[in-house]
């Protein structure tokens, strides 16, 4: 028999993070990846905004409900008191992102550290922080924010605060079932094994492993505060001293029948903003479920 | 002679993947009489489900087809025949047991009503006689006390036993094959030799021809009259399974046998280092290509298994091995 | 040197609670490791078989200290460690490791290979950087991994190449006595054979002492010094390999081996298929006399009234059955 032949090496794999193979799930969406430059846009205008387009959104600056085009110094026209809408639609951009992005962030640290605590320790703990979750389901979460904004006080803090209060039930729910599959995953039992402690166990093991669904929750949190915050303005509970696409929307409603384009105009930044995190957080959602990877 | 019951015909089956079309079956033929019991044999990602799959028509859609060979079923090409004709076949001809008796169950409805649904849908029986049927067959699959466990959810029988509701559902219509994969894999060994036994007595008295998917030698010394070892997606080697055990002619085959502790009439002191095969399996994307697969795991690689894909090589006693070596092996 | 054994275990039990019918359900106990008993020397290996639910799995996390244990004792080297904490648990662990049965759960995901390998380093040792490394770069070298392969993730390994990385965290720390909870059922045969080579290697180079649990009575009998066979938490029979596999005395040892199908042709003429319908008792309201009673091909009346003590019969097996005799003759 001739002598056995050797083979060529092989190349040497490269080192991938799993979030590097996310990055390239989430390139392949399309309608996701439009949405992230669009969003990306959104945040920039939001922040050099006011800079590059000096008009105070609060003076009154031609004669009111100016239409979009027909003085072509105000694009996007006037509201009732006469001020610049393109004005108040970008410095609101600022305000609804913000509010957005703390209260999400609020209920997030919340919603993580109730569900991690109830599926990490079990027991009499699970129970009592998932009753504690339960009642704040059950609240009727309009009503309570109104509650909270009305004796607290009108400002952005306060309203983020409300927000992000009413709405961490899910993230909780979702962290809690998280860790509790996780926990019982043998990596888990191997860190224990090689002395982990619970404190390790829970931020360092469990945690990370646990993101995806609660960052794709997460973007839709975003989604949901901007809403919830218009809706607030919408019934006026917002803070007077700066504006945010849903007051806009709130102050000019009265006059909706005769300047449609003052309530459309805002409503259409906050429809437009809101799809494109819903899109990508499921671009997100794709990009980090395994169960999709495996294709 | 005889007509095969089944006859596979220089199968090709490809699928669609990111990476491009990879041959996950690459000709191959075999064929199967009325009665018999023959083995696939491999590791996994070797071909075996999916040329169960094929045979039944329920490649995955979209991503895999039939590219070239045939699939004869009683002279009839399943390859070409009609989604409804497929669906005649399957269940009422040709009807398969799966690895996981748990999730092939639906938890809603007891074993019972699952089984009668079968018997409805297939053999048009009214309700009364369905229910009647079933439990009649969970009886013939040894479930003690069969009409009151028919009513029975699947949550309440041990694995062993929902295996058994699934071989019961699979014989409802009496098919002439019943294609196994991997049936006793999840299932404790005791359970795994009940199950054994009961599919040995199922072929004795009613002449269904089973396929039988593994990866245990053992298991196939035990059921099979002829077994066929798969890697990537193409035949190693084909033939009666005593002699194959007796003489494997190809190198995988070999290893596959000795890479095992098996348990041996009478033991020794004697506990040699286990023969390796070195490697995995390759992945999709090297399927197809124009030299042996297993070359690059095989202690008796030369050149000439680089080069090009070794034929089969025939042996006067029905054995077939897809190496350049068989020979001399 | 002294006989004493590395490990052992006298009259381990594991309790679980559990509660039927709902929250208001009365709670119940289930001893799924019920006065468990056995000694392991140093450098040799202990199997435990048996089936789904029969606690051999439970009896090596209570070992590690990975499930409280309910009442017993657990030895290690003269020492009782059930009841340690803190730093001399710390020290215990590095002595005690534990290799998986998933290969793919049992690896963190976000940690590339060579952490995984750190991880017990970092948590049980107090070892400089430096010398982490090299103890890293080594393990690679013996479990048979490539240096280059410490950075990638474990989605990157196969099957086999992340039991590797396993066997080398459970290495790291140097470790007596290593438990390995079926360490190849998941892997594919031909990997398998790696495995259990590797395994088989490592620890005649470091003396290693293995706990190894295992349904695969095939596997158990190539790696194993002696056996000792669980059914519903309890050990039924304890023997050497040779005795056990050759002149099984207890019926459910027997009905196990004679059930794993053969290549061996002269097995297969010479074993007598011992088939033993029906399931096990349930484990909460477990019925008097033996627990196998109900399923055995021999049970007589005294079978149902009381429950046999693990004895030791002429041979050196241990055997729990009233059936067998002082001689160490078996009932079947």
């Amino acid at each position: 028999m001739s002598e056995p032949v050797t083979l060529p090496e092989e190349a040497p794999e490269q080192a991938r993070h799993p979030f590097t193979e996310a990055w390239e799930m989430f390139r392949r969406n399309h309608a996701a990846l439009v949405a992230l430059v669009l969003l990306v846009l959104i945040c920039v205008l939001a922040v050099i905004g006011p800079v590059l387009y000096g008009r105070d959104p609060y003076d009154m600056v031609w004669a009111p409900f100016t239409r979009p085009g027909e003085n072509w110094d105000f694009i996007l026209g006037t509201d009732y008191l006469g001020r610049d809408l393109l004005a108040m639609i970008i410095s609101g951009a600022r305000v609804s992102i913000i509010i957005g992005l703390s209260a999400a962030f609020v209920s997030i640290f919340i919603g993580v550290t109730v569900g991690a605590l109830a599926g990490f320790y079990r027991g009499w703990v699970e129970e009592a922080l998932m009753r504690f979750t339960e009642f704040f389901q059950v609240l009727p979460t309009l009503l309570f924010s109104m509650v909270i904004v009305a004796l607290f006080g009108a400002s952005l803090p306060m309203i983020t605060f409300a927000i992000g209060v009413v709405s961490w039930t899910a993230v909780a729910r979702i962290t809690r079932a998280e860790f509790l599959r996780i926990r019982e995953l043998e990596y888990v039992t191997a860190s224990r094994a090689s002395g982990a402690r619970n404190a390790k166990l829970m931020f360092r093991v469990i945690l990370p492993n646990a993101l995806p669904p609660i960052i794709v929750q997460s973007a839709l949190m975003v989604g949901s505060a901007i809403l919830f915050e218009a809706g607030l303005s919408f019934l006026g509970l917002t803070d007077p001293n700066v504006v945010s696409w849903g007051q806009i929307i709130g102050s000019n409603r009265t006059y909706f029948l005769d300047a449609s384009f003052t309530v459309t105009i805002p409503g259409v930044a906050i429809f437009v903003t809101v799809l494109c995190i819903s899109l990508v957080g499921d671009g997100l959602n794709d990009a980090l479920n395994p169960k999709l990877r495996a294709r | 002679m005889t007509e095969a019951l089944l006859k596979v015909e220089n199968l090709r089956i490809e699928l669609t993947t990111r990476a491009g079309v990879a041959p996950v079956i690459d000709n191959l033929s075999f064929e199967l009489g009325h009665g018999e019991n023959i083995s696939f044999v491999g590791e996994s990602g070797c071909g075996k489900s999916m040329t169960a799959l094929a045979i039944m028509g329920l490649l995955p859609e979209g991503v895999g087809r039939v590219a070239s060979g045939r699939i004869l079923f009683e002279g009839e090409d399943l390859t070409a025949a009609s989604d409804s004709r497929l669906r005649d076949i399957r269940g009422n001809e040709i009807s398969m047991i799966f690895q996981e008796p748990m999730t092939s169950l639906n938890p809603v409805y007891t074993v019972g009503e699952q089984i009668a649904e079968v018997l409805r849908a297939h053999q048009g029986l009214s309700a009364r006689a369905a229910r009647d049927m079933a439990a009649d067959l969970l009886d013939a699959v040894r479930i003690p006390n069969a009409r009151a466990r028919a009513g029975d959810y699947p949550f309440q029988m041990s694995g062993g036993q929902r295996q058994r509701v699934m071989i019961a559902m699979a014989l409802a219509c009496r098919p002439k094959i019943l294609i196994a994969d991997e049936p006793t894999t999840a299932l404790d060994v005791t359970v795994q030799a009940q199950i054994f036994d009961l599919l040995r007595d199922l072929r004795r008295d009613t002449g269904t021809s089973i396929i039988l998917i593994t990866h245990d030698m053992g298991a196939v010394a035990e059921m099979a009259e002829r077994m066929i070892v798969m890697y990537a997606g193409r035949n190693a080697e084909i033939g009666p399974v005593e002699q194959i055990i007796d003489h494997p002619r190809h190198p995988y085959t070999k290893g596959l046998i000795s890479c095992v502790p098996h348990i041996m009439a009478t033991l020794t002191e004697d506990r040699p280092d286990l023969t390796e095969v070195p490697g995995i399996v390759p992945g999709l994307r090297e399927f197809g290509q124009d030299r042996c697969l297993f070359a690059s795991r095989c202690a008796y690689r030369t050149e000439q298994c680089l080069r090009q894909r070794p034929p089969a090589m025939a042996f006067d006693n029905g054995q077939l091995a897809d190496c350049w070596h068989a020979e001399t092996l | 040197m002294t006989d004493r054994p590395l490990l052992d275990v006298e009259n381990l039990t594991v309790r679980f609670a559990v509660r039927r019918g709902g929250v208001f359900g009365r709670k119940q106990f289930l001893d799924a490791v019920d006065g468990v008993s056995f000694a392991l020397a140093r450098g040799e290996t202990l199997a435990i078989v048996g089936e789904s639910g029969s606690g051999k799995t439970t009896t090596a996390l209570a070992v590690a200290r990975l499930v409280a244990a309910h009442s017993g004792r657990v030895e290690l080297d003269g020492a009782d460690i059930l009841g340690l904490e803190g730093e001399a648990l710390r020290q215990v662990r590095r002595k005690v490791q534990f290799i998986f049965q998933d290969p793919y759960s049992s690896l963190n995901p976000r940690q590339r290979a060579e952490d995984v390998v750190r991880e017990p380093l970092l948590s049980l040792t107090d070892m400089p950087r430096d010398e982490q490394q090299k103890v890293i770069d080594e393990l690679f070298v013996q479990v048979g991994l490539r240096p280059e392969q410490k950075r990638l993730f474990p989605h990157q390994f196969s099957g086999g190449q992340r039991q590797r990385i396993g066997i080398a965290r459970a290495l790291a720390t140097r470790p007596e006595l290593i438990i390995c909870d079926e360490p190849v059922s998941a892997l594919d045969v031909a990997v398998q054979a790696q495995i259990l080579n590797l395994l088989r290697r490592l620890q005649k180079e470091f003396g290693l002492t293995y706990l190894f649990i295992s349904h695969d009575l095939g596997v158990v009998q190539h790696m194993c010094d002696s056996i000792a066979v669980m059914y519903m938490g309890r050990i039924v029979e304890h023997g050497p390999r040779l005795s056990l596999f050759n002149n099984p005395l207890h019926p459910y040892t027997a009905a196990l081996l004679s059930a794993v199908p053969s290549v061996d042709k002269a097995r297969r003429a010479a074993t007598r298929r011992i088939l033993i319908p029906g399931d096990p008792p349930d484990p909460v309201n477990l019925p008097p006399g033996c627990r196998f009673a109900n399923r055995c091909p021999v049970a007589q009346p005294q079978c149902r009234e009381a429950e046999p003590e693990l004895r030791t019969v002429a041979g050196g097996q241990r055997v729990a059955c009233h059936l067998v005799k002082e001689d160490g003759t078996a009932p079947l």
